[in-house]
């Protein structure tokens, strides 16, 4: 049993249970669905902006693009433009399949040495396809969550809904989404488990975040299809939060408890989100491996904050000593 | 380089697009509220198959199951907790009483954006006969 994921799980799950004896023992309806959504809301954002702040007061000095491709030179050599990004619109590219296609991730690899001692270094494309599994069904899930906080519904997200539920298994239709983020916050926690390298570096701050993606996926999952809850009364609380008309108490405590335990899950995600590894969302944009072109050969970058430094030259050296070196035979530039 | 305006911009623009669900409802038009209308017919029944909790948030699920009976075992008749009878139709146990779905059915799905398949074969097609 290893200290430092053992005691994320248990932070998660005395969460659970602060949320379940807050609503269904003490009723603490308002707490957990009106003020503590709200506290998260207004600390997501104020942490977002206090870090990424932080981060543009942090000096560049100096040009450090990483590039996996030839850099523009002489013209007859051919420079790969997005890996080796020449101009501010290459930078744009590159930043752009990035953030989309996660390209660092495809190229990670994985070494490995041979029985006959060779080492090899082997393409290890799992992490990749989980990583942007992950996200991707992340961000369908959060869009689909759309629908309790706008009434109408627009359409995109209509459509949206029903591309992710277009299998038509079961009743609730099963949103593929829902299981594919399980599925892939699962894998994410195994290989930080399984694989030695990986568990070594891995510390509580790693888990914490898997086990409550896991905790808000599996109580989101469990409300749709298994313990339900009234719908429409939870859509009145969460659209009374985004219009600002809340529901009455009576109507609150008629959503089933495990509604506020998700909700909970969600609060704890946006309040901690700033302050943790997550803010890789912000800070991808802000890595200066990645946001900066790579034309040093052609354009020279001067450290802004450099101050005029007193030299001493050559030639100054040589005004201050000529004589005694022209006495000791050394050569000199001027002779006087 | 001192690139701030340009974060600052990124981060506006991120705040923007985040906050969707405060803004957004201003440009939308509100259907009606949720509120359900009762048929005669099923203010006189005054109980439906099920007591009213458990009607709101499963009524899907029951009619799942009813539909995989009725389809898998060709069993027909469905036996609640007080021992009372029902036939398992959706055209002619359910929507018997509550004939109104404009006014009971979707007041809530629409609510919810909810489109449930139901419709694509019953009650604007002719009723099913036995």
């Amino acid at each position: 049993m290893n200290v430092k994921y053992f005691y994320s799980f248990l932070a998660v799950a005395a969460l659970a249970l602060i949320a379940w004896v807050g609503c269904d023992l003490l009723g603490l309806q308002v707490l957990f669905g009106v003020i503590l959504p709200y506290v998260a809301v207004v600390v997501f954002f104020v942490g977002f902006f206090i870090r990424m702040m932080d981060w543009a007061r942090s000096t560049v000095p100096f040009r450090i693009p990483t590039t996996a491709g030839q850099a523009k030179s002489l013209p007859w050599i051919k420079p790969n433009k997005i890996d080796s990004p020449y101009t501010t619109g290459a930078v744009v590219a590159r930043m752009f399949f990035e953030v989309v296609t996660f390209r660092s991730l495809f190229r990670n690899t994985r070494m490995r040495v041979n029985p006959d001692g060779r080492i090899s270094y082997d393409l290890e494309l799992w992490l990749w396809l989980f990583a942007l599994a992950f996200h991707y069904t992340f961000l369908v899930v959060i869009l689909r969550h759309a629908r309790f906080f706008l009434e109408p519904l627009p359409l995109p997200f209509e459509i949206l809904e029903k591309i992710d539920t277009f299998i038509q298994i079961g009743h609730p239709i099963i949103s593929m989404s829902s299981f594919v983020l399980l599925g892939t916050v699962l894998f994410l926690f195994f290989r930080r488990v399984y694989l030695p390298n990986i568990r070594m570096i891995s510390l509580a701050s790693d888990f914490f975040p898997l086990f409550l993606i896991f905790g808000i996926a599996l109580t989101g999952i469990l409300m749709r299809y298994f313990t339900k809850i009234d719908v429409v009364a939870a859509k009145e609380l969460t659209y009374g939060l985004v219009s600002f008309s809340l529901p009455t108490m009576a109507r609150m405590q008629e959503i089933g408890s495990i509604f506020y335990i998700h909700v909970f899950f969600v609060s704890v995600l946006l309040a901690y989100f700033p302050w943790s590894k997550l803010m890789h969302m912000g800070g991808i944009f802000l890595s200066p491996t990645r946001n900066m072109a790579n034309n040093s050969r052609a354009v020279r970058h001067v450290n802004p904050w450099n101050y005029p430094v007193n030299v001493h030259t050559y030639e100054e050296y040589e005004d201050d000593f000529r004589e005694k070196m022209i006495e000791a035979g050394l050569p000199v530039d001027k002779k006087e | 380089m001192n690139d701030k305006g340009k974060i600052i911009a990124g981060i506006v623009i991120f705040f923007v697009v985040a906050s969707f669900p405060f803004w957004l409802n201003m440009f939308l038009e509100k259907g009606p509220a949720p509120e359900l209308v009762l048929t005669p017919k099923a203010k006189a029944a005054e109980k439906c198959v099920r007591d009213t909790q458990f009607m709101t948030a499963n009524h899907m699920q029951l009619l799942d199951e009813w539909r995989d009976t009725v389809v898998r075992k060709a069993e027909r008749i469905y036996v609640n907790a007080e021992g009372k009878e029902f036939n398992m139709s959706l055209s002619n146990t359910c929507l018997d009483c509550h004939s109104n779905k404009a006014e009971f059915c979707d007041r809530c799905h629409d609510y919810a954006s909810i489109e449930p398949y139901c419709w694509d074969c019953h009650i604007d097609n002719p009723k099913e006969t036995k």
